[in-house]
């Protein structure tokens, strides 16, 4: 290789070294200014000039999260939806999923494509409807009006998923079984249910992320404190308090934590869940 | 709800879309959404090529690679309030434009009538770029080697690789992501609602912040509708074409 060759690549690599640095500090900066706010007193937020890292880091701002019953309240709820939701739509994918998958039945290809249209309805087209369908059921400020409808935008992707997933193994399996007298349920629940683990999982982690992130239905169609979920809790607090900001970054911190475990955990299916749409799993 | 409705035919689109502020917030949800999408692409696919290029040790790439994945994993209503923060009138955002003497005195980002929209954009940006890094991330895993390896035999220097093969092999995803992140942004509302709630005045009203105010502040719930069923053909003309475009890499 000639020397300006060489030169080249290395003023590459150079760059290359800048620009990650760039967008470490771009990506980063924001949320250790969330995570060390959190350790702050109030006061120390605002201090100048800046400093990233508290003078006397405090637990004070998570005490007064944990001693308030009604910002435990908050994520108890949202724990709750976003568990519920969960449980449900991935119990219904499985089963849409699976008749999908191996049944053909009248009106099949138009009913795939109501589902995937019915994903790309903004959610505040759909608010106005069902906002008038919860009163009129009188779900208005409860949990279930929560949970069913989420579950109106959960379900289509979570049943395209698991159809997908239910595509992948062969059909001869179940026939198999079926030969050997497995009745339909149990090649279900106990041959495909068990190998589609993954895709389970990452059906879940995206149902779940759905929920537990919602902010227009649960802003609409609760009104009560104890019926308010992690984001309208923050928004609440934002507007009545004179900012407590520590306590506020508090909330963020504990409010992010379940996700931020979803994704160490298990960050292929995440990551698997959260892009699917764009790039085929 | 009134007991014995009327048919009132188009009435309610036309009082919608000859409405002042309905057009203003249809300027600025384009002017938001479409600058979210060129950023985004810009972020997604500069993080993407550096976290792919061999030049850096592998176990650095892949905790750089959940560190730039980060900034996704708050919901919008903390993306919101940690924002609201960081660009308040004595934040830490503005102390730093100032020490580097890019600011003359302190601004406050979301209650000016003309930052308000950029510094909106701007949190959108970053809460966004991550889905794009990590799509286009899997699409340059999955483009097959051999064509890098069949192109250096011919000769071709690096930019050449990259427009000939990197960015073609990336288009169907490319495209598929701008889709999505087009009808994505275009209802967005919690960013809006937490940090400007539309203003001021109607500087950053976007269709979303419209509607909802239409409908739960003023209670004009058929106008609402209306204006509702305005942002969904909008976003179904494009999702049309993303049906078709995703039916087309099958």
């Amino acid at each position: 290789m000639s020397s300006k060759l060489i030169k080249h690549k290395r003023i590459i690599i150079i760059i290359i070294h800048a620009g990650l640095l760039i967008g470490l500090v771009y990506a980063g900066f924001p949320i250790l200014w969330m995570l060390f706010s959190s350790l702050k007193s109030n006061t120390e937020i605002f201090s100048l000039p800046p400093k990233l890292l508290p003078e006397v880091f405090t637990l004070k701002a998570y005490r007064a999260v944990f001693s308030s019953p009604m910002k435990v309240r908050f994520f108890l709820n949202s724990y709750l939806v976003a568990t519920l939701v969960t449980l449900l739509t991935v119990l219904v994918a499985i089963l849409a999923g699976y008749s999908f998958s191996r049944y053909s039945f009248k009106f099949k290809k138009p009913l795939t494509f109501f589902i995937i249209s019915t994903q790309m309805v903004p959610l505040i087209t759909l608010l106005i409807p069902y906002f008038g369908l919860v009163v009129a059921f009188k779900m208005y400020d409860t949990y279930f009006a929560l949970i069913f409808t989420y579950m109106v935008f959960t379900l289509p992707y979570a049943i395209l998923m698991m159809t997908a997933y239910f595509n992948t193994l062969p059909k001869e399996l179940d026939e198999a079984v079926m030969v050997d007298g497995g009745s339909t349920f149990y090649v279900l629940w106990k041959v495909l249910v068990p190998l589609s683990v993954p895709g389970i999982i990452a059906t879940g982690v995206y149902t779940f992320l759905l929920a537990w992130n919602e902010f227009l239905f649960a802003l609409t169609l609760t009104k009560s404190t104890e019926m308010r979920t992690v984001p309208i809790g923050i928004h609440l607090l934002m507007g009545q308090h004179a900012y407590e900001w520590n306590e506020m970054m508090t909330m963020s911190i504990l409010g992010s934590l379940p996700i931020l475990i979803m994704f160490l955990v298990a960050q292929r299916y995440f990551l698997a869940g959260m892009t699917a749409g764009s790039v085929k799993i | 709800m009134n007991k014995n409705p009327v048919f009132v035919g188009l009435q309610n689109y036309k009082t919608v879309l000859t409405d002042e502020v309905f057009i203003i917030s249809l300027k600025n949800t384009l002017y938001f959404t479409i600058m979210s999408m060129i950023f985004h692409l810009f972020l997604g696919l500069s993080f993407a090529l550096m976290l792919n290029s061999r030049v850096v040790n592998p176990i650095v790439i892949s905790i750089l690679r959940a560190l730039y994945i980060l900034p996704w994993m708050f919901t919008p209503a903390i993306v919101a309030i940690l924002w609201r923060l960081l660009l308040s009138p004595n934040g830490v955002i503005n102390y730093f434009l100032q020490a580097l003497k890019i600011i003359d005195s302190y601004i406050a980002w979301f209650s000016s009538f003309s930052l308000a929209i950029h510094a909106l954009t701007f949190v959108n940006i970053w809460a966004g770029y991550p889905f794009y890094m990590v799509s286009i991330l899997a699409g340059l895993q999955g483009i097959p080697e051999t064509l890098y390896e069949a192109a250096a035999i011919d000769g071709a220097n690096e930019a050449q690789k990259f427009l000939y093969i990197t960015i073609p092999q990336l288009l169907p995803i490319i495209i598929s992501i701008e889709m999505l992140d087009f009808i994505w942004t275009m209802q967005v509302f919690p960013i809006v609602w937490m940090t400007t709630g539309g203003g001021p005045g109607h500087a950053t009203e976007m269709l979303s912040t419209y509607t909802y105010k239409l409908a739960f502040s003023t209670y004009k719930f058929s106008l609402a509708s209306a204006s509702g069923v305005i942002i969904l053909l909008l976003s179904m003309s494009v999702a049309f074409f993303f049906v078709r475009h995703q039916k087309a890499r099958e």
